[in-house]
């Protein structure tokens, strides 16, 4: 029998022909990733007597969090950071200068198909959109990566979504990972790798895919994949000297479970307070009063998502009542919409624009919510206190429904636009 | 670790997430501050209340969302003795076994406790024990190694005990 991507990534950074799921293996690790997590990381180290790192050619360190940062205390971590870097040699080195880890490790080509990658975040998923195996751990595994190069990993069972049918209008990839999450639970995936496959996932762009294997964790996954194609080698021919191969999964490979997803009737979808399987179509959502709406984050920041909202909001205003705030995912992504006058367009219309870090999406930076204040945003959760206030409420959408909502000042169907 | 774990129980549901047990602005604070704030959103008695020694009992998905691990840090930090849920989301269970705080999955344990109930665990084993109503409900086992890391106390225990080896093989 053949593997699945996971299976065959394991396989080989674990040394090993062939893996099975339950199998638990030491795998080396091709790249890790911290951001601000990497003071901690630094100080685990500290405590047990390691100095050196066991590649600083495989760490990428970022600063996404707090940037700027907001209080003396985050500026204490990255002072911590930046000592960090230089005593071990880290070569990967951004700081504050190029954007969300997620967006930045693709673009800056350190994201390759193939490649186990570990991440002091959650949404290290996101790598999987690039065909590479990326995860999220602690800062007490990651010290045992820096100091080792090897973590431990259970080779998870695999379960695909098999996705048919053309996106209509103003349907997003984010609403088919909202769709995923809501008809099918917050654990679907627990302990499993995804993997996304069928006609529409080679159709969807590079920056449609990363939305979803993004918010894979978000339905409880390990990894996020879609199979790397003549896309991905498009995206990545000039960021990388580096050679990877277009891995693929076997065609006898064993899947848990496929589900079939024909997208051709999916209306735009809406994940209710307090979690992201509490998902509705957007025509039950209506009338819902928002305060704030967000569009950014390294689910949603990249430059197809703020087309989508300059498209809706052209020669229009965002609601008197309504702040709107947008925060390109990246440096990168800044200056093109910059160029292309996408920025102008939703200044005009009085949107916020920040500069490129995680901003209001987990809450302890900028853009939080006070009591009873309601938000709509283009993110990846909508816990309880998730964006400031335990009283406030945070709706997820695509960024078409969070634009379209920002001018009518409660949730409504982009398609009306 | 304590082969044997008996404590108070507090009952939770499904998906606390990880914003719930130690909500964003608090992530950067220092501990003792952090832990005032653990599960207020759900329960505001909890982190004023809690004592050392006490169990969580919850539904399925606990800790699901962010990778921080200031959640189980947290946790710990309160004198929790163990967690024990439906299922865990996965980083939390692996930053849960890295810090060396007892968890244990166990299907069937949300409905069988009530708040304020003692429990006993015994992670070796897998077993968990309602003893204010002589109930015993099954556990999923762990493989050995990984028990290994949890009974060390964490992975940090393994790794000071690794690089010091190095040291010795390296003069």
């Amino acid at each position: 029998m053949g593997m699945t991507l996971a299976e065959k990534i394991l396989a080989r950074a674990s040394g090993q022909k062939k893996v099975s799921p339950g199998q638990y293996v030491t795998a080396q690790i091709d790249l890790a990733m911290a951001h601000e997590g990497l003071a901690a990381v630094f100080m685990n180290l500290a405590r047990t007597g390691w100095t050196k790192v066991w590649d600083p050619s495989r760490i990428v360190s970022i600063l996404d969090h707090y940037v700027p940062a907001p209080t003396e205390r985050s500026a204490e971590i990255h002072k911590v950071v930046r000592a960090a870097v230089k005593q071990w040699g880290i070569e990967n080195f951004y700081g504050e200068r190029a954007g969300i880890c997620h967006q930045v490790l693709p673009e800056k080509g350190h994201a390759l198909p193939g490649m186990l990658i570990v991440g002091t975040d959650s949404h290290t998923t996101t790598y999987g959109a690039f065909g590479a195996a990326g995860t999220g751990i602690g800062f007490s595994e990651m010290a045992y990566v820096f100091a080792t190069g090897q973590l431990w990993f259970k080779v998870p069972p695999t379960i695909r979504f098999h996705l048919t049918g053309k996106l209509p209008e103003y349907v997003m990839s984010k609403d088919i990972i909202l769709f995923i999450a809501g008809k099918y639970s917050a654990e679907v995936a627990q302990y499993k790798a995804v993997e996304f496959s069928g006609p529409l996932a080679g159709e969807l762009s590079l920056s449609s895919r990363m939305t979803m294997s993004n918010m894979a964790v978000e339905i409880g996954a390990k990894f996020g994949f879609f199979a790397p194609d003549q896309k991905t080698s498009d995206f990545l021919k000039d960021r990388t000297r580096k050679p990877f191969s277009l891995i693929s999964p076997d065609p006898d490979a064993h899947y848990e479970e496929t589900y079939e997803i024909d997208v051709s009737s999916l209306e735009p979808q809406v994940a209710f307070p307090f979690s992201v399987e509490n998902v509705r179509p957007v025509s039950e959502a209506r009338e819902v009063k928002i305060h704030q709406a967000f569009i950014g984050s390294c689910t949603n920041g990249r430059l197809e998502d703020l087309h989508m909202a300059a498209r809706i909001i052209t020669g229009r205003k965002v609601h008197p009542e309504v702040r709107l705030f947008v925060i390109p995912a990246s440096w990168e992504i800044y200056r093109q919409a910059m160029k292309d006058g996408t920025l102008e367009t939703l200044i005009e219309a009085g949107a916020v624009i920040g500069n490129s870090s995680c901003g209001p999406c987990f809450g302890a930076h900028m853009g939080l919510l006070g009591a009873d204040e309601n938000c709509i945003a283009a993110i990846n959760r909508n816990f309880k206190g998730r964006m400031g206030s335990q009283k406030a409420q945070v709706f997820l959408a695509s960024p078409a429904t969070v634009a379209a909502s920002a001018i009518e000042g409660k949730i409504v169907d982009p398609r009306n636009y | 670790m304590e082969k044997v774990i008996r404590g108070r129980v507090w009952v939770f549901g499904d998906n606390v997430d990880t914003d719930v047990i130690t909500p964003g602005v608090y992530v950067d604070a220092p501990m003792e501050e952090m832990k005032k704030h653990v599960l207020e959103a759900l329960n505001p008695r909890f982190p004023r209340e809690v004592k050392a020694g006490d169990i969580i009992v919850a539904g399925k998905n606990f800790g699901c969302g962010s990778s921080r691990e200031t959640a189980p840090d947290a946790i710990k930090a309160l004198g929790i003795a163990a967690v024990i849920a439906e299922s865990f989301a996965r980083i939390f269970f692996r930053n849960a076994v890295a810090i060396g705080l007892p968890v244990l999955s166990c299907p069937g344990a949300a409905g069988s406790f009530q708040e304020g109930e003692e429990a006993e665990l015994e992670i070796s084993e897998a077993r968990v024990r309602n003893i204010t109503q002589n109930k015993e409900i099954p556990g999923e086992p762990f493989p050995k190694d990984i028990l290994e890391i949890l009974s060390q106390g964490g992975i940090l225990v393994l790794l000071k005990a690794l690089g010091e080896k190095e040291k010795i093989k390296t003069p």
